[in-house]
């Protein structure tokens, strides 16, 4: 379990996250939506530590966060797996090179266990022959995979998916929203993801936190959001012609 | 005011950088591939460009003594001397600083943009560490072999051209190059060519390593890199000869 108390982040003069107090549970697919700019992004990254909240705590199953340094930190990242709107995966190495590299850094087993925890992984996400290949080789969805496969190589507890969907087809997409919700139930992981698709709110969206312009607007489920008089999140709902046209 | 805020932050990152990596075997892999992108593959500039600014001191030198009271051998002696005092270090650290700092500039700022640096911190690791400290060392142990490299092929290259001009025979030149030599001036150019091999490399790093954006920012980080550190490279250049040689 994850929990946010209160967090305040500006950049400069733009306040970006105004006291923002959310849970997120364990064996769940936590979702956080939004529109474009309303600081999910942002909000993700003081969760794992990439940005420094101005004020506001954040408690990874009691342990706190926010006060602890570098070295300290690094026990819980060991314990995080993170995939990135854009795969981030390292193109100077291959797909092999790129799952192993967590369990080379921070690892002492021998080559051949850490070779079939690979294997194991990526089997996981559905891949196979690809790791000898380059990242620049893969496409979209499979970048998405092997970014999977990295995030869960070291059995992480908690899991952050920004945008996992981004830049794919309605059916790829559908396909990695329905792998990250499978990992999450398999392993009992704590995980986040960041979205604005309709789509994969509906089909995976355990708890849905709505956030506009920076402040936490709603909370509930995949269920209860289609039944709200909130009018921004009805706004953010139904804004697409698909949408609109089901609620007629 | 902007000037020492980077300063500020240069420092704080090379504190970061400086510290014990988290696995040796890793470190001395990168440091190796460091050592072939940043030191093997300048070989063939670093080459061409002495053994071209060898001949032609040499040829400038041998035209223009038309005193018959100068001997031939000063042809030699200005060549060496030249070579080793300021060519290979300075001039040659100056191509070194376009090739080898824009290369490190983009690739880290490439890392920035896409997230990877994100990716290596979420899991723990210190990306400054992990990606700038080989690329100092690299270049604090490459520079200076491809220094003296480039001394022997400038001087190598005024005998070539002395031969094949017939302007001064091979005797005197060599004679010239043997001439009131002083193993200081060795010491001298390796001096400086570590210290501009650090200018390089983590001014490069910084820059690269402080990108935000896209593609664009990562071409305008790379361009920043190699002026910053061409200037650095010629303000150092002065007070460390006004320093060594007084
Ligand atoms: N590194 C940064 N520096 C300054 N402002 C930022 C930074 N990252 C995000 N912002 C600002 O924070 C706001 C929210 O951005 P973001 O969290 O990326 O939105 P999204 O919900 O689309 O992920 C935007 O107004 C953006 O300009
Ligand atoms: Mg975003």
């Amino acid at each position: 379990m994850i929990e946010a108390k209160q967090i305040n982040k500006t950049f400069g003069g733009n306040h970006v996250l105004k006291n923002v107090s959310c849970m997120f549970d364990r064996g769940k697919t936590n979702l956080i939506i939004g529109q474009s700019g309303s600081g999910k992004t942002v909000l993700m990254k003081c969760l794992v530590g990439l940005f420094e909240v101005d004020s506001g705590q954040v408690i990874y199953d009691d342990r706190n966060f926010s006060v602890m340094n570098f070295e300290q930190r690094k026990n819980i990242r060991q314990e995080i797996g993170m995939l990135f709107q854009g795969s981030a995966l390292f193109d100077s190495m291959t797909v092999m090179e790129n799952v192993m590299f967590p369990l080379n850094m921070f690892t002492v087993h021998p080559y051949e266990e850490k070779r079939e925890r690979v294997n194991f992984v990526l089997k996981r996400v559905n891949l196979e022959n690809v790791e000898n290949l380059m990242p620049s080789e893969l496409s979209g969805g499979m970048r998405k995979r092997v970014a999977i496969a990295r995030a869960i190589a070291m059995n992480p507890k908690y899991l952050f998916c920004d945008e996992p969907n981004s830049g794919l087809d309605p059916q790829t997409s559908g396909v990695i929203d329905l792998l990250i919700k499978e990992i999450t139930e398999e392993y009992q992981i704590t995980t986040i993801v960041n979205t604005h698709d309709m789509n994969s709110v509906l089909s995976t969206g355990d708890t849905v936190a709505f956030i506009f312009k920076g402040e936490l607007w709603w909370k509930g489920n995949k269920d209860t959001i289609l039944h709200t008089d909130n009018k921004e999140l009805n706004d953010f709902v139904f804004g697409t012609e698909l949408t609109s046209r089901l609620k007629k | 005011m902007k000037l020492f805020d980077s300063i500020g932050r240069y420092v704080i990152l090379m504190s970061r950088v400086f510290t014990k990596p988290q696995k040796a075997k890793i470190f001395r892999h990168r440091l190796f591939d460091e050592f072939q992108h940043l030191g093997i593959e300048s070989l063939g500039i670093v080459a061409f460009i002495s053994m071209f600014m060898g001949a032609v001191v040499a040829i400038q030198t041998a035209y223009n003594i038309d005193s018959p009271l100068i001997p031939l051998s000063m042809v030699g002696f200005t060549v060496r001397q030249s070579v080793i005092l300021e060519f290979s270090p300075t001039v040659i650290s100056l191509i070194l600083a376009g090739k080898v700092g824009s290369r490190i500039a983009s690739e880290i700022g490439t890392m920035r943009v896409t997230e990877q640096i994100d990716a290596l911190e979420i899991m723990g690791v210190n990306s400054a560490n992990h990606l700038i400290f080989p690329k100092i060392v690299a270049s604090l142990i490459m520079n200076p072999i491809l220094i003296v490299f480039s001394m022997w092929l400038g001087i190598l290259g005024g005998w070539i051209a002395m031969m094949a001009s017939k302007l001064v025979t091979s005797t005197d030149y060599v004679y010239g190059i043997r001439l009131d030599f002083e193993g200081f001036t060795i010491f001298y150019a390796l001096f400086k060519t570590l210290f501009f091999a650090f200018i390089i490399s983590s001014v490069s790093g910084f820059y690269g390593y402080e990108t935000r954006g896209g593609a664009l920012e990562v071409g305008q980080a790379s361009t920043k890199a190699v002026v910053v550190s061409s200037i650095l490279i010629i303000l150092f250049n002065l007070v460390l000869t006004q320093l060594l040689l007084t």
